[in-house]
C-alpha cells in the first residue's frame, strides 16, 4: 500500500476551497474566452481577485490586463495602490475615462451621485469593453452582499448593448461553466461568489495582501454632510459656508469615489481590529456607499443597464 | 407558545475578548455545502431563515425591517416571520424575474455553509438538479402533520440521483403535533421503506420545529424522548465526501497549459480525485503516455503532496504532450476511454431533446459534439415509473444512449462526478440545455473498430479523376431544388463526372421510411441522409441532395461530418408566396386546410443558411442559368 493511501485524508479548509473554486474560475474563463480582462476597483476585494489571479496563472503574468474604469474622483491613496500593484503584478494597466463625462466635467457635487456614477462608471465600462472588445470581464462581486445579488450566476451573459436578461441566463451545474457565445456577446464573471466579507478579510490577513491603507484607521481631515462623513481628500471638495475640515479618526469600510464614500469613525487601525469591528458591527455593509441610499434596492435595474 | 419574542444581533463574545483567538478558530473551519428540499409550505423559509439568525447573519438593521415587515405581512402574529428574510426576492417575483436557485452563506465555529434555496414549483426539477449538483447534503423537509408526501419523495428522488450521499429528513412543524414520538417514527418509518426502494442506504431523521427552534441549533426541551443530533450539530460534524474522493485514483482534468517561457511548461487544474505526491508516477489520457511529476508549483513554495478540491500546477520529468481536455492520472490506474454511452439526462430547456442533434458536450474540460439517440425511457418524478419517450421536454429526466464524435476520458458518474457528470450545449443558440450523468460505455465502443481500408478514398476520387462533393441543396418545398438538382446532375454527367442524386421523396420511400415529419424526424431524416451522402464521397462520387432540410444545426452537422472544402451549400430561395403559389404538388393547399401537419413554411419553421456556397435567387434565375452557375462554381 503507497504512503499516502494510508494517511489521514487532508482536511481542506473554507479559505482553501473558495480559492480553489476561484482560481478554477478565472482558469476556465482564460482557457475558454478569447479576450478577457479584470476589472480593477482597488477595494479589497479586487485586492482579493488580483491576488487569486496572480496564485492562478504562477510562474506566468496573468495573461489579461486590468482595467480600471476611473471616475478621476477616487482617493488619492487608491491612484497609489493602483499604481503599486501594477508594478508588482507586472500586469498591463488600462485606465478608461468615458470622454463624454470628462468634456461635460461630470462630478458629484454638481451632478448628483446618480449621474455621475451612471456616466463614469456605466457607461465608461460598456464604452472600454466595447472599444477594446473583451468578451469576458472578471468583477468582485459577492454573492453575500446583497439580496438581489444571491442567485447571481458565476457566468453573468450579457447580450447585445450589454442587456443582461434573466430569462436566457444558463444553469450552472457542478464546476461545468458554459463560456460559448455568439459575436457581440459577452460575460461578466464573479470568482469570489462563493465569498463572504469575513471570507475576504481573513484571506486577506492569511495571505497577507497589501489593501488601501484608508480601509485602517488614522485622523484624516473630513466633514459631515447629509448624515455621512466626508473625507476631504483634494483641494477639488468644495466647502459650504461655514464648513471647515475637521481631523476625525476614521476608516472607510468600502472605497469609491470620494465625495460618496462615507467613513466610520474608528480606532481599528490594524487587520484583526477591522475584522473584529465588522463582526460586532450590527448592522449589514454597505452603508457608507451614497448610490445605495439614492435608489434603494437599485441593482437590479442598475445591472440590467450594464452596470456590475 | 410564550408571546412575543425579542430579537437582536448578538455577536460572539470571544470576538471582543479576544479578536486573535477567535481568527484563529475561524482560519481551519471547513466548507459544507449543503440544499434544503421542500416547499414554503414545508417551512423551509422558515428554517434557513432561523439558521441565518441564530448563526448571526441577520444584523440589527435587518432584524429592524424584518420586524415591520413581520407586523405588515407575517403569517407569525407578532413574533418575527424569519421566512421574509429569505423571501426577500418576492418583489422581483412580481417584477417577473425568474427566481432559480439562490445561495446563502452562513458560519458557525467550525465549518461555513452555502445553502442551495431553490424556491418556485414550476421549474422545480431543472432548479434542484443545479442546486444540488454542487451540494455535499441535502435536508428534505416534511410537514409532520402530512408525513411522506409525493414531493418529498421526488425531491430525496433527484438528490439521490445526482448522488448527495448525505440524506437528513427533518420533520418539522412537530410543535404542530405536540411532539407526539409516535407520529413522528411513524414518518420516518414510512420514509425509510421508501428511501430502501430507491437505494438509499442511509438517512438521518430529526424531529424539529423551525418556527420555534426546536432541535435547530439547541436541544428541544420538548423531545426528550429524542436523542440524536440536532440539526447544526449534524451539519457541522457529518463527513464530507471531499475527503472521501482523496482515497481514489489520482485525476486531474487539464484545464490550461502555462507557458510563460521556454524554460516552464506546467499544466494546471483542480485536482478532481486522488492524492499527488511529487515524484509520483502518471498517465496522460487520451495518448497513454506516462511520466513523473516533478514538481507541484504554487505561488510562494511548490507542495510535496496535493490532494483532491485543490488548484494546482504540475510539471513533468519528461517533454510529454498534454493540452486542455487531457486527463493525468496515476499511471497504474487510469480512467477508461469511449465515444458511446449510457446516460441519463435531465432536460432543463423550453425546446426539447432532438434525437440525432449534434449537441456540444462538456465533460470536466472536454468539450465535444454528440448526438443522444431516442430515450429508452423518461421517469416520471412522481410515481418513479418508466414511461415510453420519444424526446425530453423541459425538466423531464431520461435515461438515453448518446455517442460523441470524439473518444471521452470518463469515470462512471456514480464513483467520480467530475468525470461523469456533463452539460450539454446547443450549437446556435449557445443555452446549456441538459444536465448528464455518464452510467457506463456501451460494448460496441470498445469493440467496434475502423476497419483500415487498403483501397482510400483518395484511390476512389482519383479513379473517376474528380474531387468528391456534396452539392446540398436546401429550400422551401415547392422552391424547384428537385428541377434544378436534376439538371445540374445531367450537365456533370455530360462533362463525365461520376454522380448520385439523393432526392427527398425518394428517399423517404426507402431508407428513411419510418420517419414522420416531426421535428426530431427531421433531424433523424437528415443524420441519415448526411451519413449516405459521406460513404459516396468516400467512393468519389459527386453527391447532389435535394431536400427541404429546414434547421440550420442539421446542415451544420452534415457540413461537419464531410471533409473540409467537400461541402456546398446551395439555398434555392424563393419567397414562401411564390411556392404557394406555384404549388406543384398541392400540398400547400393541404397544409393550409389542416391536412398536413408539420409543413415546412407554415406550422413547421424554415431557417434560411446564412453564409450558403451558393445562392440561388429564383425571382431572378432560371432553373437552366442556375444550374449553369452551380455547375461553374462547382468545375471552374
Amino acid at each position: 500500500m503507497r504512503a499516502d493511501q494510508a494517511a489521514d485524508p487532508v482536511r481542506l479548509t473554507h479559505l482553501q476551497r473558495l480559492e480553489a473554486e476561484s482560481i478554477h474560475i478565472l482558469r476556465e474563463v482564460v482557457a475558454e474566452a478569447e479576450k478577457p480582462v479584470m476589472l480593477y476597483s482597488i477595494g479589497k476585494d479586487s485586492a482579493c481577485m488580483l491576488h487569486l489571479a496572480r496564485k492562478a496563472f504562477y510562474p506566468a503574468i496573468p495573461p489579461f490586463p486590468l482595467l480600471h474604469v476611473d471616475t478621476t474622483w477616487k482617493f488619492q491613496a487608491m491612484y497609489e495602490m493602483r499604481e503599486r500593484m501594477v508594478q508588482e503584478s507586472g500586469m498591463q494597466l488600462i485606465v478608461y475615462y468615458n470622454p463624454e463625462a470628462k468634456a461635460r466635467n461630470i462630478n458629484p457635487f454638481e451632478h448628483g451621485s446618480a449621474l455621475h456614477t451612471d456616466l463614469w462608471k456605466t457607461e465608461g465600462l460598456k464604452q472600454a469593453l466595447d472599444q477594446y472588445g473583451f468578451d469576458a470581464a472578471f468583477g468582485g462581486a459577492r454573492r453575500d452582499e446583497e439580496k438581489s445579488r444571491a442567485k447571481e450566476r458565476v457566468f453573468s451573459f450579457r447580450f447585445a448593448n450589454h442587456r443582461w436578461d434573466p430569462k436566457r441566463q444558463r444553469p450552472e451545474l457542478w464546476n461545468l461553466y458554459n463560456a460559448r457565445k455568439a459575436k457581440g456577446e459577452n460575460i461578466r464573471v464573479f470568482p469570489l461568489s462563493n465569498w463572504t466579507e469575513l471570507d475576504v478579510w481573513q484571506y486577506i490577513q492569511l495571505e497577507d495582501i497589501p489593501i488601501v491603507p484608508l480601509y485602517f484607521s488614522a485622523p484624516r481631515p473630513t466633514v459631515v454632510r447629509d448624515g455621512l462623513i466626508l473625507m476631504v481628500d483634494d483641494a477639488r471638495f468644495p466647502l459650504r459656508p461655514g464648513e471647515r475640515p475637521e481631523l476625525r479618526s476614521i476608516r472607510f469600510r468600502t472605497l469609491g469615489c470620494y465625495p460618496l464614500t462615507g467613513a466610520v469613525e474608528s480606532t481599528a487601525s490594524t487587520l484583526p481590529e477591522i475584522i473584529q469591528e465588522m463582526l460586532l458591527t450590527t448592522t449589514s455593509e454597505r452603508q457608507g456607499r451614497a448610490i445605495d441610499h439614492d435608489q434603494a434596492a437599485s441593482m437590479e435595474k442598475k445591472k440590467q443597464e450594464g452596470y456590475f | 407558545m410564550d408571546g412575543p419574542r425579542e430579537y437582536s444581533y448578538r455577536a460572539d463574545e470571544l470576538i471582543s475578548r479576544d479578536i486573535e483567538a477567535y481568527l484563529a478558530r475561524h482560519r481551519h473551519k471547513s466548507l459544507l455545502r449543503f440544499i434544503t428540499c421542500g416547499s414554503v409550505d414545508d417551512g423551509k423559509s422558515t428554517l434557513i431563515g432561523r439558521l441565518l439568525y441564530d448563526s448571526r447573519m441577520i444584523f440589527e438593521d435587518q432584524l429592524a425591517e424584518l420586524a415591520a415587515d413581520s407586523r405588515r405581512v407575517g403569517t407569525q402574529g407578532q413574533n418575527i416571520d424569519f421566512a421574509l428574510v429569505v423571501d426577500g426576492l418576492a418583489a422581483e417575483r412580481e417584477q417577473g424575474i425568474t427566481i432559480d436557485v439562490a445561495y446563502r452563506f452562513f458560519a458557525t465555529d467550525k465549518r461555513k455553509f452555502i445553502v442551495a434555496d431553490t424556491p418556485g414549483h414550476e421549474q422545480y426539477t431543472r432548479n434542484m438538479v443545479t442546486g444540488a449538483s454542487t451540494a455535499d447534503l441535502a435536508v428534505i423537509l416534511t410537514d409532520a402533520r402530512k408525513g411522506v408526501l409525493t414531493q418529498t419523495r421526488r425531491h430525496s428522488y433527484l438528490a439521490h440521483l445526482i448522488g448527495i450521499r448525505n440524506l437528513v429528513l427533518a420533520v418539522n412543524k412537530m410543535d404542530l403535533i405536540g411532539y407526539d414520538p409516535a407520529k413522528y417514527e411513524a414518518i420516518v418509518a414510512d420514509y425509510r421503506r421508501f428511501a430502501e426502494s430507491i437505494g438509499v442506504q442511509a438517512f438521518t431523521p430529526i424531529p424539529i420545529s423551525g418556527f420555534l427552534g426546536d432541535n435547530i441549533t439547541t436541544r428541544s426541551t420538548n423531545m426528550p424522548w429524542y436523542t440524536g443530533p440536532v440539526l447544526m450539530e449534524h451539519l457541522e460534524n457529518v463527513d464530507v465526501d471531499v475527503t472521501a474522493a482523496q482515497g481514489r485514483p489520482f485525476r486531474l482534468p487539464v484545464q490550461w497549459v502555462n507557458r510563460p517561457n521556454l524554460d516552464f511548461r506546467g499544466f494546471s487544474g483542480l485536482i478532481a480525485a486522488g492524492t499527488l505526491r511529487q515524484g509520483d508516477a502518471v498517465r496522460v489520457l487520451p495518448s497513454g503516455k506516462t511520466t513523473r511529476v516533478t514538481r507541484i508549483v504554487t505561488l510562494g513554495a511548490d507542495l510535496q503532496q496535493a490532494v483532491a478540491g485543490q488548484s494546482v500546477t504540475l510539471c513533468f520529468a519528461d517533454e510529454v504532450d498534454c493540452s486542455r481536455g487531457d486527463v493525468i492520472a496515476r499511471a497504474d490506474e487510469p480512467p477508461q476511454v469511449a465515444d458511446q454511452f449510457e446516460a441519463t439526462l435531465v432536460w432543463m430547456a423550453d425546446e426539447p431533446l432532438l434525437p440525432g442533434r449534434a449537441y456540444w458536450l462538456k465533460l470536466a474540460t472536454q468539450t465535444v459534439s454528440a448526438t443522444i439517440q431516442i430515450p429508452k425511457y423518461q421517469v416520471n418524478v412522481n410515481t418513479l415509473e418508466h414511461l415510453a419517450a420519444k424526446t425530453l421536454e423541459l425538466n423531464a429526466i431520461g435515461v438515453c444512449n448518446l455517442s460523441t464524435d470524439r473518444p471521452l476520458i470518463f469515470e462512471p458518474y456514480e464513483e467520480n462526478p467530475a468525470l461523469g457528470g456533463f452539460i450539454l450545449i446547443d450549437k446556435l443558440s449557445n443555452a446549456t440545455v441538459a444536465a448528464g450523468m455518464l452510467h457506463f460505455a456501451l460494448r460496441r465502443s470498445q469493440n467496434v473498430h475502423w476497419q483500415a481500408l487498403d483501397i482510400s478514398r483518395g484511390k476512389h476520387a482519383d479513379m473517376k479523376n474528380q474531387r468528391p462533393a456534396v452539392l446540398w441543396f436546401t429550400g422551401l418545398s415547392g422552391a424547384g431544388k428537385s428541377t434544378i438538382a436534376n439538371l445540374v446532375e445531367k450537365k456533370l454527367v455530360r462533362m463525365n463526372r461520376h454522380t448520385f442524386l439523393l432526392d427527398g421523396d425518394n428517399v423517404r420511400h426507402g431508407l428513411n421510411k419510418d420517419l414522420g415529419f416531426t421535428d426530431a424526424d427531421r433531424v433523424e431524416n437528415i443524420r441519415r441522409v448526411g451519413e449516405v451522402a459521406k460513404l459516396m464521397t468516400d467512393a468519389g462520387l459527386i453527391v447532389i441532395t435535394a431536400f427541404i432540410s429546414p434547421f440550420r444545426a442539421e446542415r451544420k452537422m452534415v457540413r461537419e461530418m464531410m471533409a473540409a472544402g467537400e461541402f456546398f451549400e446551395i439555398h434555392i430561395d424563393t419567397p414562401l408566396a411564390d411556392a404557394e403559389a406555384r404549388d406543384v404538388k398541392g400540398l400547400y393547399k393541404k397544409a393550409r386546410s389542416g391536412q398536413l401537419k408539420n409543413f415546412t413554411g407554415i406550422d413547421s419553421p424554415y431557417e434560411p443558411p446564412e453564409n450558403p456556397e451558393i445562392r440561388i435567387d429564383t425571382t431572378h434565375m432560371s432553373p437552366e442559368e442556375a444550374a449553369d452557375l452551380i455547375v461553374e462554381k462547382l468545375v471552374p
